[in-house]
């Protein structure tokens, strides 16, 4: 029994691993093809989103959250089933606006930048934009327009990974915007 | 994590794609680029899984162990067949492969599906060569979603 919770773990510990590493080799990629950090930062905005859009139906199969009636519902949500689920991590969710349509998640640790150092001419790339976009993209899928954008960065020595979320409008239309 | 894997993964393969023109030469180009993608991960990764485990005694537990152990952690299935002429030639077929599942198994899509394969080639190049092995590896889909990677060792 033992040896199959050794493999269970060796597997998962593999799959992070193989996603981190070729997340790592795609960034490094895109800065060979792109001459500067925000062109970079754009198309893993970009990435991401189309990632987003798909990845929510797989969401929703596999977790049987229903419809979020809020804001609030929504955030905690995306911390602790999403979160855990795709990246086995769990943000704490601070920093509500008073109106209540705006919040951060706070990543102790981001799997995404294990043993990833960003060499000094890089200093305006966002390493983990992809993330911003997938959130994007997914929540326009299920009708909600926000805004995705990183505050703080292990990476640029900051003490934790902090993404501010802001609530922009419920989308009424089937139709995404600006379709790619 | 195995689903974001195989969700980035096909949109490193249209990304790829998209920066470049069409034409064959382009089309070389970025099957290079996605394999080159996949070497330094495969590289990276058997650093990893390797680092606890004992020395291997042969090609062939090596390639045992790529076949077993690796494959089926990365993809989540044991791979369904292992051939080889003993002269350093080893075919691996996998059938349902997890980075074709998701394209409509037709053939108007064949041609499509060498992209997908590169960045899996060079993983496993990747992977051989940090265990000291200097490789081919290339990969062949006559039906979808069945594939066959070639492994040709090359002897110093």
């Amino acid at each position: 029994m033992s040896r199959q919770a050794n493999r269970g773990t060796e597997s998962k510990k593999m799959s992070s691993e193989l996603f981190t590493l070729t997340y790592g080799a795609l960034v490094t990629q895109l800065c060979k093809d792109y001459e500067n950090d925000e062109d970079v930062n754009k198309q893993l905005d970009k990435m991401g989103y189309n990632i987003g859009v798909r990845l929510i139906e797989d969401f929703l199969a596999r977790s049987n959250v229903g419809r979020c009636h809020d804001f609030r519902e929504t955030a905690d949500v995306i911390a602790k089933v999403a979160f855990k689920m795709y990246l086995g991590i769990t943000p704490s969710i601070t920093n509500w606006s008073p109106a209540g349509d705006e919040f951060s998640l706070i990543l102790e640790n981001n799997p995404l930048v294990d043993f990833v150092e960003l060499p000094d001419n890089h200093s305006s790339l966002i390493y983990s934009n992809l993330l911003c976009g997938v959130l994007r993209g997914a929540l326009e899928m299920v009708q909600m327009a926000v805004d995705v954008k990183f505050v703080q960065d292990t990476l640029k020595g900051d003490g934790v990974t902090e993404i501010r979320m802001r609530f922009i409008k419920r989308i009424e239309d089937n139709l995404p915007a600006g379709e790619e | 994590f195995v689903a974001l894997f195989l969700l980035l993964h096909n949109e490193m393969v249209t990304g790829v794609y998209k920066s470049q023109e069409q034409g064959e030469v382009e089309n070389g180009r970025c099957i290079t680029k996605l394999e080159n993608m996949g070497f330094r991960v495969g590289q990276g990764l058997i650093e990893r899984f390797t680092k606890d485990t004992a020395r291997f005694k042969d090609e062939l537990d090596i390639m045992k162990f790529i076949y077993k152990d690796f494959w089926t952690t990365v993809f989540k299935k044991q791979i369904d067949n292992l051939r080889t002429n003993h002269q350093g030639i080893y075919v691996l077929q996998g059938n349902k492969f997890r980075l074709l599942t998701q394209m409509s198994s037709g053939k108007q899509y064949l041609d499509h599906a060498p992209k997908y394969l590169a960045f899996t080639c060079g993983l496993i190049r990747g992977g051989l060569s940090n265990l000291g092995i200097k490789s081919i590896v290339t990969a062949e889909v006559s039906a979808m979603p069945t594939c066959k990677f070639q492994v040709i060792i090359q002897t110093m």
